[in-house]
């Protein structure tokens, strides 16, 4: 028999982009804590992830649902010579506000204002887009996400010159890179096979 | 030699290959021209888990360890659907060879590649909830794949290109209706999550390489 979505017609969904913690509701069965094998759980690489419906729905392929989690880690936690932790989400950020991706521009909105303590410039960011942001460096960086965001890419040589003008060495602009094209991978799962919701007023 | 004698895959010059021997080690370098030893090679070296992971994630995607109802060959028509879309070049050219050296694969190659050109845009465009951002809304032209193509791909891989469209051009119009559209054209649960990422990583790999090219052509000496 053909399996059918899980639809929530009660939900009201979030309109704007925000800070605020947002749910994810799965369109999709996530697998059942119950059902998870070793396997499985090397998928998911943290054990605090079977909590997550994202996650426990991914972990259904949990050989790709593992390399990407791997890649993920080292994209944004790996600051090695490299670019900073709140610089990689204004990246992150960037990107989900182009796609419209409004959970996952929340998620690392919050990131980035905890790294950089720069609450007010990563609220223009969410509210007036791209060339809301004025500080020089998170402009390259979000210009630069931007660029890499069009489908076909809009990336190229004066993008690099760009984020270099603005003080980004060649390792931190593969970080800007990875960053940006890592949430074009992130922001399409979360948009397509779930939606966000409003949390409840603790 | 004619195609119905066929029981081997070939390779573009109509040569047998062997299936998993001859891709590259690491593909993102192979699509962005990245020699050994290189600065650029030196530079991915400082994020090595991300390059490794990359790496595996595309292995576990296309050539999977498993043989699951999501074919290698179907697999592979997607990728080649999704970066002619991308108009990159070197992904196409890479995906196309993946597509033909699998069983059946060559069946699909012209199919495939006529949609791709058939569906190229611009995005990202969409929708947003009714509010605010109502004033971002952009509009762009909707996919669909015709029924006689349907009868050339196959309902499952006709449904897998239409949803393709949407995420890489227009993801934030996705609802529950197009994971339903899958599930009704013979995806399951399982398939669609592996489809969904397979598709998404697309734009993560295509991007790198559109990335660390320009980066390439920026470094000294290059």
């Amino acid at each position: 028999m053909t399996e059918q979505v899980i639809r929530y017609p009660a939900q009201p969904e979030p309109a704007v982009f925000t800070q605020e913690e947002l749910g994810w509701l799965p369109w999709l069965d996530p697998l059942p804590e119950s059902a998870l094998t070793d396997r499985h759980r090397d998928g998911l690489v943290d054990p605090s992830r079977a909590k997550s419906p994202y996650f426990m729905l991914l972990v259904r392929d949990p050989e790709v649902l593992e390399a990407r989690t791997r890649t993920d880690k080292d994209i944004f936690y790996n600051t090695r010579n490299g670019l900073l932790r709140a610089e990689r989400e204004v990246a992150a950020a960037a990107t989900s506000r182009v796609n419209g991706c409004i959970f996952c521009a929340s998620v690392h909105a919050r990131f980035a204002t905890v790294h950089s303590k720069r609450r007010d410039d990563v609220q223009a960011l969410l509210d007036k887009g791209i060339s809301g942001v004025e500080d020089p460096r998170w402009a390259a960086v979000a210009r630069a996400s931007e660029a890499l965001t069009e489908t076909p890419a809009g990336f190229g040589t004066r993008d690099i010159q760009a984020l270099a003008g603005a003080g980004l060495s060649d390792l931190e602009i593969i970080d800007v890179i990875n960053g940006a094209a890592f949430f074009n991978w992130a922001n399409r799962l979360m948009l397509s096979l779930g939606q966000p919701v409003e949390q409840a007023a603790a | 030699m004619t195609l119905d004698v066929l029981d081997r895959p070939l390779n573009r010059e109509g040569v047998a290959v062997n299936i998993t021997a001859h891709w590259p080690a690491d593909w993102i370098d192979h699509l962005a021209g990245i020699e050994p030893g290189s600065p650029l090679a030196a530079l991915r070296a400082e994020r090595e888990e991300a390059r490794r992971n990359a790496q595996r994630s595309a292995e576990a995607l296309f050539l999977p360890a498993e043989e699951t109802v999501f074919s290698r060959a179907e697999r592979a028509a997607v990728g080649l659907f999704v970066a002619g879309l991308h108009r990159q070049a070197a992904a196409f050219a890479f995906y196309r060879d993946l597509l033909i050296s699998q069983p059946g694969g060559l069946e699909l190659e012209a199919a495939v590649i006529a949609e791709s050109r058939r569906g190229l845009t611009e995005g990202p465009y969409g929708a947003y909830p009714d509010g605010p951002l109502s004033v971002e809304n952009r509009s762009g032209p909707l996919y669909r794949v015709t029924p006689d193509l349907v009868a050339v791909l196959g309902p499952r891989l006709a449904a897998a290109l239409s949803h393709a469209h949407l995420l890489v051009f227009h993801p934030r119009d996705a609802t529950a209706d197009h994971l339903q559209a899958l599930l009704d054209a013979g995806w399951d649960t399982t398939g669609v999550v592996t489809l969904s990422q397979l598709v998404a990583f697309l734009t993560f790999q295509i991007r790198v390489v559109s990335g660390l090219t320009a980066l390439k052509y920026s470094l000294p000496g290059v």
